[in-house]
């Protein structure tokens, strides 16, 4: 069953860009819908008016402009597109950059995949933007990115405009390398400990501080009219980290326990940065004062726990306790197929810790657009916003709910109608270039065993000789 | 055989030898090891690439060069005159990207083996393990291909005696694996072979392998080559610096990645950048732009699908002519994507649309393992579309502007090196055969070689003789 729905979803993605291009109108308008704005409750019958792409006007007795593409949403829900904070999609050639402990000179942004067939499935989530993270192998990963998911267009295009540069952290078993052997042969990587992945980030940063006074001492020196100066030599791994200082680049860091967690607040007070999100912080709800405290946001899963050692003490309530003590708090998918269920999974946290509907759905929207800085353009439907939607069948907090359409800056990338339309279509191009190849191949056979009979009487021509002209010593 | 060979050979010496201007001239050859240097074809179709084709026409070539091509030419009395009706002249082919002459290092295969895919880490790798951009890992740019060269390589000659004259050969293994030379296929030592040594610097976006060497992915690899070129900009501007002033700071480490990389970027050696998908592509055209190198792509298969930016950037491509195929070990049960499909259907019109939108563009063979399956590629390309005179463009002037030797090969132009095929029909025609070969001026004549005596044969000494007699070409005799 599974491999079907992957396959129809596949169908569906291949002609979507196609299908999405054609279309770019200026301005649309939504009808007839419950508006689910996040940040000024429902709108029945509510009516969102898009101009180029944003949101240009809500309410109850909107009317259509002339002009409009109109998109009836009679009986279904219409809610800010899905935040996934915390995303592996569409990455090229691995997602971590595992040999260094600090790999910060990767950037997640080089490799951006926009052909990943998963960010046409995360949209038909209802999914409009994602934290793109490096992998957590390392105390200090590589630099991350945030995209809008607008499939079809090149990678140059996929960055979220204007939201601040990241990069990832992780604490714990992954970075020490506890859960997996190295092949023979391979030495063991510091840090092995807890406490050398404290003393890895420890470093990193002295390093990166040094790193700062040495342009700093340079530039001076140079602005006061002192010649012949050697610089600095440009460093890729340190200059993350110089902007980490600087309050130019947010620090998402992966963890576990309460240990951890506390260690990394008070290494980035040392330091003197912020942690703008700890991810997963599945102990987060034990410390959740200090977190709120020390200005962070958490970015948990739903009800996911016991899969590890360090995951032992996760429990279902983290979100709405950490909630509950003033935490800016998202529910992340670290997955590209449960991305496609943020609403099912935010929904979690009404059940197991008594959230309101409008405060669970904030951890897909509204929170996670804090946490990453683009809540001025995202995360609630409000006017001047970007119309970065999702169209439920039902309401989206219900297990029925089906998306049916998703869009970003105003523009229709996801089209349950339109997809299933196409499927019989897209079938068919294929069918039809499996049979052609099958033809050519036979072909190919074919020619190669006539190629193979005259060979066995006649060789390829040769020159005279392999190293000269004809006559050698013959005049 | 030979006898025969010889004896023929005589009568023409002995002719040339009774031209009574022309003793001083035989003297002299004889005195470089007895080859000609002057030839002349005549009443052959001539498709200089550079301008319309000549019909009945002649080329002259002296020393090397060519000197002379039109229809009312003078030959001079020293050439070597072939009749070149019903022939046609090209300029020699250009393989825009071989090994030729670097044939794989013993144990490299074993060691691929081993590796496993991507993500399966079964063995330590090969080599001293980084740690990071300091340890400079898969870097050897100061390796050069024509320091290399191993003539005895056999597809040398397979390719020459296809038509080609020229390959860029380019070493392997590595990010920065050394500099790819241009080099003419002929000559007695390896250095003949060499027309520039230092052509251009490829570099290869392939992670070194495992999950413990730096660096292990696509975002660690681009990471490490941007921190190559900021070291290398650093040097370039520290050296000098350093140099006029050593007692003011302290001396410089010795890098031989940074001191060789700057020379390169100085001189504006191409930079060849790997890109074959779209992605790639794009990607590669952005990180050219941020490097500000001379870059030339390499892959290219998906250029059909950006063109725009391609031509945009102005940035040209060498076409992978290994067209993309379903894997030959693929599970026959496997689900294959549409994405696959159409990509496997669509690359071999990548030429045509490339050349509709003005893209500059050569081919290169990328390890097909022989010339025939070059040809094969191309007709798959002139199948999509692309028109003969472009596929023939790619393969003499457009690889030789490209690879920066426009200037002294490429057409059939006077002043150009000598590098010719003569044919009996079109060059990318299924049945037509090579006739002759000039490289570097040097005459290279086909001819079929006999096929080996099946056991029962009666007299196998006889059939031999016929097929070389068969396909031997007349050649006039010199002076009037």
């Amino acid at each position: 069953m599974k491999r079907v729905n992957l396959w129809i979803a596949f169908l569906l993605a291949a002609g979507a860009p196609l299908a999405t291009s054609a279309q770019n109108p200026s301005t649309v308008f939504i009808q007839n819908a419950t508006v689910l704005t996040v940040t000024h409750g429902n709108i029945e019958h509510g009516s969102i008016l898009i101009r180029g792409g944003k949101i240009a006007a809500l309410g109850a007795d909107l009317k259509a402009p002339e002009g409009a593409t109109v998109i009836d949403a009679t009986g279904q829900f219409v809610i800010p597109g899905i935040i996934d904070c915390h995303s592996h999609i569409a990455i090229d050639g691995g997602v971590n950059e595992g040999a260094p402990a600090v790999s910060s000179m990767a950037n997640i942004k080089d490799v951006l995949n926009p052909d990943d067939i998963d960010i046409y499935r995360d949209l038909a989530g209802g999914v409009t933007s994602a934290n793109i993270l490096h992998g957590s192998a390392n105390p200090i990963g590589g630099q991350t990115v945030v995209i809008k998911l607008r499939w079809g267009k090149p990678a140059s295009e996929l960055p979220f405009e204007g939201a601040l540069p990241g990069i990832k952290f992780a604490l714990g078993e992954n970075p020490k390398h506890s859960n997996f052997t190295m092949p023979p042969g391979v030495p063991a990587r510091y840090p092995g400990t807890r406490l050398g992945v404290e003393e890895v980030i420890r470093q990193a940063f002295t390093e990166a501080r040094e790193y700062k006074k040495q342009w700093d001492d340079y530039n001076q020196r140079k602005a006061a009219g002192e010649q012949n100066l050697i610089p600095p030599r440009r460093n890729e791994q340190l200059e993350p980290l110089v902007e980490v200082m600087e309050g130019k680049r947010y620090v998402h860091a992966h963890c576990y326990r309460t240990d951890e967690i506390l260690m990394l607040i008070r290494v980035a007070n040392e330091f003197g940065f912020k942690v703008r999100t700890f991810q997963h912080v599945l102990e987060g709800y034990k410390i959740a004062d200090e977190i709120a405290a020390a200005g962070a946001g958490g970015s948990t899963f739903s009800d996911w726990w016991a899969y590890k050692m360090e995951a032992y003490d996760a429990i279902p309530y983290n979100a709405a306790l950490m909630t509950e003590r003033g935490v800016v708090v998202s529910v992340n998918s670290d997955d590209a197929q449960e991305a496609r269920q943020l609403n099912q999974e935010a929904a979690k946290s009404m059940k197991y810790g008594g959230l309101s509907a409008n405060d669970a759905l904030k951890l897909v929207t509204l929170n996670p657009a804090i946490q990453l800085g683009i809540d001025n353009r995202v995360g609630s439907i409000d006017v001047g916003k970007d119309a970065d939607l999702a169209i439920y069948d039902h309401d989206p907090l219900s297990v029925y709910a089906v998306v049916q359409r998703t869009l970003i800056d105003g523009k229709v990338y996801f089209d349950r109608q339109r997809d299933i339309a196409q499927r019989a279509e897209l079938e068919k191009e294929k069918q039809a270039l499996l049979d052609k190849e099958k033809k050519a191949n036979e072909e190919k056979k074919s020619e190669e065993k006539q190629e193979k009979k005259p060979e066995q009487k006649k060789k390829p021509p040769k020159s005279d000789s392999a190293d000269g002209a004809i006559a050698r010593g013959a005049l | 055989m030979s006898d025969r060979l010889n004896r023929r050979r005589i009568s023409l010496a002995a002719i040339v030898v009774c031209c009574a201007g022309l003793v001083s001239w035989a003297c002299t050859a004889r005195g470089e090891g007895g080859e000609p240097r002057y030839f002349a074809i005549k009443n052959a179709r001539i498709v200089p690439v550079s301008g319309a084709v000549i019909e009945n026409g002649t080329v002259v070539i002296a020393k090397g060069l060519i000197t002379a091509v039109g229809t009312s030419v003078t030959i001079p009395p020293e050439a070597w005159v072939i009749d070149g009706t019903g022939l046609t002249v090209y300029p020699g082919l250009i393989d825009a990207g071989t090994n030729l002459g670097l044939p794989p290092e013993e144990g490299a295969e074993q060691a691929a083996a081993t590796s496993g895919g991507r993500g399966r880490r079964r063995a330590a790798p090969p080599g001293p393990i980084a740690a990071g951009p300091e340890d400079r890992p898969g870097t050897s740019p100061w390796r050069v291909a024509a320091d290399e060269l191993k003539i005895d390589d056999k597809r040398i000659e397979s390719w020459r005696n296809a038509g080609f004259t020229t390959a860029l050969t380019m070493p392997e293994g590595g990010i920065f694996p050394g500099q790819a030379t241009v080099i003419d296929l002929a000559g007695a030592r390896a250095g003949d072979y060499v027309v520039r040594a230092t052509a251009t610097l490829p570099i290869s976006l392939k992670p070194t392998d495992g999950w413990f060497t730096f660096p292990d992915s696509l975002m660690g690899t681009i990471g490490y080559v941007r921190q190559v070129f900021d070291d290398t900009a650093w040097y370039a501007q520290a050296e000098p610096i350093y140099e006029a002033n050593p007692t003011k700071t302290e001396r410089l480490a010795y890098d031989r990645t940074e001191m060789v990389l700057n020379c390169a970027l100085q001189r504006k050696e191409i930079v060849l950048l790997p890109g074959n998908n779209s992605i790639q592509i794009l990607r590669v055209l952005r990180l050219a732009d941020e490097w500000k190198i001379r870059a030339v792509l390499y892959g290219g298969q998906q250029g059909y699908a950006v063109t725009d930016a391609l031509a945009t950037s102005k940035i040209p491509v060498l076409v992978s002519l290994k067209w993309p195929e379903r894997p030959k070990d693929a599970d026959p049960e496997g689900e294959q994507t549409l994405r696959d499909l159409r990509f496997r259907d669509r690359a071999p019109g990548t030429p045509a649309a490339l050349a509709k939108a003005g893209v500059k563009f050569a081919f290169y063979s990328d390890g097909l393992a022989e010339p025939k399956d070059i040809f094969k590629s191309v007709k798959k390309a002139t199948g999509a579309g692309l028109s003969p005179e472009a596929a023939l463009r790619a393969f003499t002037l457009e690889a030789a502007d490209i690879l920066g030797v426009g200037d002294r090969m490429g057409s059939i132009t006077p002043g150009k090196i000598a590098n010719l095929v003569v044919t009996d029909g079109d060059i990318f025609g299924e049945k037509t055969k090579v006739k002759h070969v000039f490289v570097d001026g040097n005459w290279f004549e086909m001819h079929e070689e006999a096929a080996p005596p099946k056991p029962d044969e009666k007299k196998p000494s006889e059939e031999r003789e016929e097929g070389t007699a068969a396909a031997s070409r007349e050649i006039e005799g010199v002076g009037r």
